[in-house]
């Protein structure tokens, strides 16, 4: 695995994540999941069907498709919250098929949604603190006794106001978290999942419904959790952000895999052009915001 | 219109033992509901089986009273574990069917003469108090001032009950304030978020199904320590009394319950007194004092509704905090 | 025919009713005259009461024979008009009572060897004594009989089960409401049918469909004052749930507050059975009930596939937001439901009515559970579930009682509910709804 730094505004891609020809099902040099067979059918419909699939560790994934070509379902299956019909994935070399949900989320393998799960009625602060793993006061007996929890208490505080303000939300951090906007919300979802360490941070649409101020600032974070040696999976529908950020792109339709690799390569496929993308898709997210120009010199 | 008698009867129901019971049980209620949003409608099936199972295991099983208490408390853990087990993993709407359905069967499974032996059907049981009162540390006599004039027996069993308020009380706050409860607020929010963070949802639900429904069989004790058991008082308007009372006082707070059950209790023993006096006074020329009586519920509902519709958080409740899921 | 004429004379004994139609369509005053009073001895001079209420099958029993004895002190008396009785002892002890099996009509016995019990009083001064009554005939009747009389009264209470239930159905799916108050629908159609037949003298076959068309006003008014205001503040389905409920409690009571605690019969309840086959016996009463059910409910049918407002109606229970983006009037449908539900849950307690028998205030509630029981097994929301629904809870209730106690007969349809709910959450007819 080589990290190929160009010299340019453009955030740093990693490359040489595959081993042999690229097609749909690659072998990967080091993946973090590995998923054979995986099926789910909804009343006859074959909601996601995929043959073999691995996600490279230590990049930023992008799954990609028109609606209804099963990712989030197959985020669902990954993550525990859906049961496949057929299929064996393993996690870390760990196998995790048909495993719960939580436990799946306890391993490491940290999802957000579609459509933002922010606690309403919970603060700000304790949707964070929500988020630590093995907190000695979640436990029905031991969270009587304060003595037991209130130093780790304390302590997940302050890394809880570290996320908030790195993440800008401190200023917000008593309020309940109802009262934030669309793309602060995801902005707390993603501190949130980060307060358990996650080895895998997998996001579904963390743009849908941002207010373009927000964008940048989103994408910086997604970049962040990469430098800091998590992997990303996300699902998204907006091509210039995936070819912004993303290294390797896993492209869906009617629930099976088409195509993937990496975004540049992808992009250029005639037949997801064709079928999926439509035009300007190489078109990178800097240029939309004003980042970087055409050429991709930073502005 | 005897208004000293009215008052006094009224202020008697600050502390009588259907007020301090329905605390309990609404307390219970206030953790399934307000804290969890596990909408439970079968809260009078725990009451049923806290009450039935102090009274059968003395009287048919010779139990001393506190083995009796003992009895009704695993009686409703079973019941929380049979109604959550299939039905925690489920949509809430169906929980709520589905615990008004059991708390249904227990009520009919106490009422059926197939059980004459042991449950005494329709009639319900009594004559169970000697250990209880032999348990009394108050010394023989009559105690109080103004409408608070109890003997020792009356006593204790306010004192007992009380007892029990405050310590449900403290530990629902203790529980809340922790981050079990933090995790217990997540899921009432959002069950599918707190999955996602790696928290095993099922696990805290049963936790907190069970605790609730164990405050209820308390309540249902509490109830049963007075005077008898009777299968008729066990009905589903019972619940939703409770949820008048919880309501009224906040879902989503330790003290709402409590204060819901005070206010509820002091209201319908005011009207129970003051209407049939206005009636015979004649002041209410188109009623009967049999009709004055069925009005107060009339009144339940009608306050139900308009609590519901026009100040969901209570009266306690955090104004932001509606405990309402969309 | 003896049984109907013990009924029309006892109606004339029954109660003087004041009827006002007060501002509200649905605003019923009723007051109450004492309910007949049962026949009594011996229950002035002495506090301690044994009572008891005699009947076969739910049809009260009159000029039974019951006497008391013991502790030297004897009395008996006959069973009034609704098979009540009452006698007054001396002292709180154990006395023997007995029931006169020579009294009963024909073709009815006491359940083998109980018809002298030993009673004593429990904490109370008052204890109900009850005769476990059945058809004597019964013994000699095969299981496969039985199952056959069980199963057609099954079918019956399933019908009309599913008229009430179709209609709360019909609301959930287009409003997402579990309606608590549908039950007092039930119980709104019988008392209403009752006010215009007994009360305001019109001939039954008038009063019924008046009855029905209150009942649909009275979805009307609550849809119009209550539930599209709600709709409008956008309202949580909880929320609205527990209005409901606080509904339910309001209207339930406000029966109880005109029409008092006792139970009334309208016109030609109790006529005689009619020995069909085998077993199987029904009065004519049940028989027209049947046949308006499956004709009211062919009906229904027939307006949810074939006419505009009834494929609306469905359009909106599968996808409201894009029924009415799809230039549907939501509103104006779910008017038209709540209209519907309401009619059909009032024709289905003007039904129950006869086939329990009796109207009582708080009929409805008895059955809501068996209603939800109904749309829960059909598939919640489904109109056709409903209808299936409804026929296995009735036949479930029915043939149950083959194999426990009749008192007990709720239960089993309770438990299948919570089994199905276990098993296929989706219902009978649901589909598995989709996720992600």
């Amino acid at each position: 695995m080589s990290s190929n730094v160009l010299p340019t505004g453009r955030p740093v891609k990693t490359t040489g994540l595959h081993s042999g020809e690229i097609a749909p099902g690659v072998a990967k040099v080091d993946p973090i999941i590995v998923a054979d067979n995986i099926t789910r059918t909804f009343g006859g419909l074959h909601a996601v069907d995929v043959a073999h699939l691995e996600i490279p560790r230590g990049a930023i994934t992008a799954l990609i498709g028109p609606n209804g070509a099963g990712k989030t379902t197959l985020f669902n299956l990954l993550t525990g919250f859906d049961k496949p019909n057929t299929g064996t994935w393993t996690f870390d070399g760990k196998s995790i098929s048909g495993m719960s949900a939580f436990k799946v989320a306890r391993l490491g393998q940290i999802r957000t949604f579609q459509l933002t799960k922010a606690l309403g009625l919970l603060t700000v602060l304790d949707n964070m603190k929500l988020g630590a793993k093995g907190q000695r006061g979640e436990g029905l007996f031991s969270s009587l006794f304060p003595a037991l929890w209130r130093k780790q208490d304390q302590e997940l505080e302050a890394r809880a106001q570290e996320l908030l303000v790195k993440f800008k939300l401190d200023a917000k951090s008593a309020d309940y978290a109802a009262s934030l906007s669309g793309g602060q919300r995801k902005l707390l979802e993603m501190a949130r999942a980060l307060m358990s360490d996650p080895t895998l941070v997998m996001l579904d649409e963390p743009m849908a419904g941002v207010n373009p101020a927000l964008t940048q600032s989103l994408l910086d974070h997604i970049l962040d959790l990469k430098k800091e040696g998590m992997t990303v999976l996300f699902v998204e529908h907006d091509m210039a952000m995936v070819s912004h950020i993303a290294d390797w792109v896993i492209v869906m339709a009617e629930g099976k895999i088409v195509a993937e690799g990496p975004p540049e390569i992808v992009m250029k496929n005639p037949a997801v052009i064709d079928a999926y993308l439509g035009a300007h898709l190489d078109v990178d997210l800097g240029v939309v915001t004003g980042r970087v120009n055409e050429k991709g010199e930073q502005l | 219109m005897d208004w000293g008698q009215i008052l006094s009867n009224t202020a008697a129901y600050l502390i009588s033992p259907e007020t301090i019971a329905y605390a309990l049980a609404a307390l219970g209620l206030a953790l399934h509901f307000g804290y969890t949003g596990l909408l439970n409608f079968g809260q009078a099936g725990f009451m049923a089986i806290g009450a039935y199972g102090y009274a059968i295991s003395i009287l048919s099983f010779g139990a001393p009273w506190w083995v009796g208490i003992l009895v009704g408390i695993v009686g409703s853990v079973i019941f929380a574990f049979i109604l959550g087990i299939p039905t925690l993993r489920l949509r809430a709407d169906y929980l709520a069917i589905v615990t008004i359905a059991a708390a249904e069967i227990v009520r009919l499974l106490f009422t059926t003469q197939a059980f004459d032996e042991y449950t005494n059907s329709a009639d319900g049981l009594g004559n169970y108090h000697a250990g209880f009162r032999a348990a009394n540390p108050i010394p023989e006599g009559t105690y109080g001032f103004g409408p608070w004039v109890y003997n020792e027996t009356q006593w204790w069993v306010r004192i007992f009950g009380i007892l029990l308020v405050v310590v449900a009380a403290l530990i629902v706050w203790a529980l809340m304030r922790s981050p079990w409860g933090r995790v217990i607020k997540g899921i009432r929010e959002d069950e599918d978020a707190v999955r996602a963070l790696g928290k095993n949802v099922f696990a805290y639900k049963m936790q907190s199904l069970v605790i609730g429904g164990v405050f209820g069989a308390l309540g249902g004790v509490v109830l049963a320590l007075p005077s008898a058991v009777v299968p008729s008082v066990y009905v589903t308007s019972l619940t939703f009394f409770l949820y008048t009372i919880l309501l009224l006082g906040g879902a989503a707070t330790v003290f709402g319950p409590i204060v819901g059950s005070v206010i509820f209790w002091v209201i319908m023993a005011f009207l129970s007194n003051a209407l049939p006096q206005m009636v015979n006074a004649g002041l209410l020329p188109f009623m009967t004092t049999t009709q004055s009586q069925v009005l107060r519920f009339i009144l339940v509902g009608v306050a139900l509704m308009l609590i519901v519709i026009f100040r969901p958080q209570g009266i306690f409740g955090n104004k932001k905090e509606l405990t309402f899921v969309k | 025919m003896q049984i109907a004429l013990r009924a029309r004379k006892r109606r004339s004994r029954f109660m003087v009713l004041v009827f006002a139609a007060l501002c509200a369509a649905f605003a019923l005053s009723l007051v109450p005259l004492s309910a007949a009073t049962a026949d009594e001895v011996g229950t002035d001079e002495y506090d301690f009461i044994f009572s008891g209420n005699v009947k076969n099958d739910g049809v009260p029993l009159e000029d039974v024979l019951i006497s008391v004895s013991g502790n030297g002190y004897e009395a008996e008396v006959e069973t009034d008009a609704e098979g009540k009785w009452r006698i007054g002892v001396p002292e709180k002890d154990t006395y023997e009572i007995t029931l006169d099996e020579s009294t009963l009509p024909d073709g009815v016995i006491v359940a083998e060897g109980s018809a002298t019990t030993e009673v004593e009083f429990g904490l109370t001064s008052n204890k109900s004594v009850n005769f476990f009554l059945g058809e004597g005939v019964r013994v000699t009747v095969s299981f496969w009989d039985q199952l056959a009389d069980r199963a057609v009264n099954g079918l019956n209470f399933g019908l009309m089960l599913a008229l009430a239930a179709i209609g709360a159905s019909l609301v959930f799916g287009t409003t997402g409401l579990s309606n608590f108050a549908h039950a007092e629908f039930v119980t709104f159609g019988a008392i209403a049918a009752m006010v215009f037949s007994t009360y305001l003298s019109m001939p039954i076959l008038i009063a019924i469909p008046l009855a029905v068309i209150l009942s649909g006003a009275l979805g009307f008014v609550l849809d119009l004052g209550l539930f599209r205001p709600l709709r409008r503040r956008g309202i949580g389905i909880v929320q609205l749930m527990i209005v409901s409920i606080g509904l339910s409690l309001a209207l339930r009571y406000t029966f109880q507050y005109f029409i008092g605690g006792g139970t009334y019969q309208l016109p030609g309840a109790g006529a005689a059975e009619i020995n069909l086959f085998g077993a199987v016996s029904l009065t004519v009463t049940d028989m027209v009930s049947m046949v308006v059910s499956v004709v009211v409910l062919l009906a229904v049918a027939y307006w949810l596939q074939r006419t505009r407002v009834g494929k609306a109606t469905r359009a909106i229970s599968d996808n409201a937001s894009l029924a009415a983006a799809s230039g549907i009037d939501v509103d104006r449908v779910i008017r038209i439901v709540w209209i519907l539900a309401a009619a059909l849950a009032g024709l289905s307690g003007i039904l129950w009515a006869y086939f329990r028998p009796g109207i009582k205030w708080d009929m409805g509630a008895g059955i809501l559970l068996l209603i939800f029981a109904a749309i829960t097994l059909g598939g919640l929301g489904t109109a056709f579930g409903a209808l299936v629904g409804s026929l296995v809870v009735g036949m479930i209730v029915e043939v149950s009682t083959l194999w426990i106690p009749s008192d007990l007969k709720y239960v089993g349809a309770l438990i299948v509910l919570i089994l199905v709910l276990l098993v296929r959450p989706q219902g009978i007819l649901g589909r598995r709804e989709r996720i992600g």
